[in-house]
């Protein structure tokens, strides 16, 4: 069994809320309940009662220009899910939470602060056999003024990036090692999304994503087992400048918090154009 | 030429654009999903029977009958595998009862034509991979 949150040692833990809370919470109209997920069956399927659904293509991506939604679709987005900007959000999914931490990340950049991640998602939510339902809420629609979204503190480009490279400061490659060494230019059983060459960003340390959690239950590992992997093994400093990619920024958002709330990095962003972006920019130095 | 049981299926999710029926339209199919019953498999499932690249581990048993014709069995152990269990079930109830020569033709491409924008990254490769699974069976149970 896993240990409660609070007592495994992070950094910040208090932005992991756990399912009991969750199940404590269910009516709390200060709280909001937020489900993202990869498979879009899901939700209408069964959810946590009381729960929205956060789509990561639909709702966190503008629908013409490969970015990030603006602000005004922000407080749209806001409106519709009934939140203000003192609601507490809690987000989960499944994937261990992968959605869940991407959907947490786009809401930093507009920087809403109260956000919790359900720690073990859908996944220990489920197996804790806690209610479903079909039941598809709506709230009264809010009006959110967002401030412009700020990328700076949470977002890597691809200039800052060959910065990062040129600098032999920390990069972190969370894909899988045959990602990582060039043998596949995708995920084992996904699609080719396009990238023209294999390998990764010079300098990367290879760690995937997922060694951050427990498959059993997909609950975060403590933070001593955390520190063992990315500090001891890898010899990650907390205190460089740190940026975290993978293919199109999903996997390494999950990444990105585990640095930033669990281990307390001071200076960890999330490199959305990832793979996709690397592989195919011309000139680009690729290591294998 | 597609089994007049499974055009009909597909006709019916043509008529569907709105995401969010075609989605309840899934998961109606896949409430109607029943597992491989025991007298064909009980669990730990053999896994020649498992379908290659696919997340929620689907099984599929293709079982002849005596009067010529097959029937389409499948387990799917992953209980958030909502999409495969659409699928399975979709199969099972319009290809079982046909003969293998008819099952054979059943192309992966029908995935895409029941799924469409509901169809998740991770996804489409393991669901063609369970039509890929029936056409192989399908056609190893061909009479020589």
């Amino acid at each position: 069994m896993t240990a409660p949150a609070d007592s495994r040692g992070y950094v910040h833990g208090d932005v992991l809320v756990s399912t009991d809370w969750v199940a404590a919470h269910l009516s709390d109209p200060s709280v909001r309940i937020i489900e993202s997920n990869e498979d879009l069956l899901l939700y209408p399927s069964g959810h946590v009662p009381g729960a929205v659904q956060v789509d990561w293509t639909l709702d966190l991506n503008d629908q013409v220009r490969r970015d990030y939604l603006s602000r005004e679709a922000f407080e749209g987005l806001a409106s519709r899910i009934g939140i203000t900007p003192g609601t507490t959000l809690v987000f989960y999914g499944d994937k261990n939470n992968w959605w869940a931490c991407y959907a947490f990340w786009v809401f930093q950049l507009f920087g809403h602060s109260p956000a919790r991640v359900m720690d073990g998602g859908r996944l220990k939510w489920e197996q804790e056999g806690r209610p479903m339902t079909r039941e598809v809420p709506v709230y009264p629609a809010t009006t959110y003024r967002a401030r412009e979204r700020q990328d700076g503190p949470h977002r890597a480009f691809r200039n800052e990036v060959m910065a990062l490279v040129r600098a032999k400061g920390q990069l972190v490659d969370v894909r899988s090692p045959e990602e990582y060494s060039g043998e596949r230019l995708h995920m084992p059983d996904y699609p080719n999304e396009g990238a023209l060459r294999g390998g990764h960003i010079p300098g990367a340390k290879s760690i995937p994503w997922a060694r951050a959690i427990n498959a059993g239950d997909g609950s975060f590992k403590t933070a001593e087992q955390l520190r063992e992997i990315y500090l001891q093994q890898q010899a990650l400093k907390p205190t460089e400048p740190t940026i975290a990619y993978c293919r199109i920024g999903e996997r390494s958002s999950h990444t990105w918090f585990v640095l930033k709330y669990l281990l307390g990095f001071t200076n960890v962003r999330n490199y959305d154009g990832s793979w996709t972006e690397w592989g195919n920019l011309v000139g680009a130095p690729i290591e294998k | 030429m597609l089994p007049g049981a499974l055009r009909h299926v597909l006709d019916a999710f043509a008529l569907v654009s709105d995401p969010a029926d075609r989605a309840n339209l899934l998961i109606a199919f896949a409430d109607q999903f029943r597992p491989v019953p025991p007298d064909v498999a009980t669990p730990p499932y053999p896994k020649d029977h498992l379908v290659p690249y696919c997340e929620s581990e689907a099984y599929v048993w293709l079982v002849p009958q005596a009067d010529g014709t097959a029937a389409l069995y499948f387990a799917v152990e992953n209980p958030s595998g909502i999409s495969a269990k659409a699928l399975a079930s979709i199969l099972a109830s319009t290809l079982s009862g046909l003969p293998p020569e008819d099952i054979a033709q059943v192309s992966p491409d029908i995935v895409e034509q029941i799924f469409r924008q509901n169809i998740s990254m991770g996804k489409g490769m393991g669901l063609m991979a369970m039509v890929q699974a029936v056409q192989a069976l399908a056609r190893r149970a061909l009479p020589r």
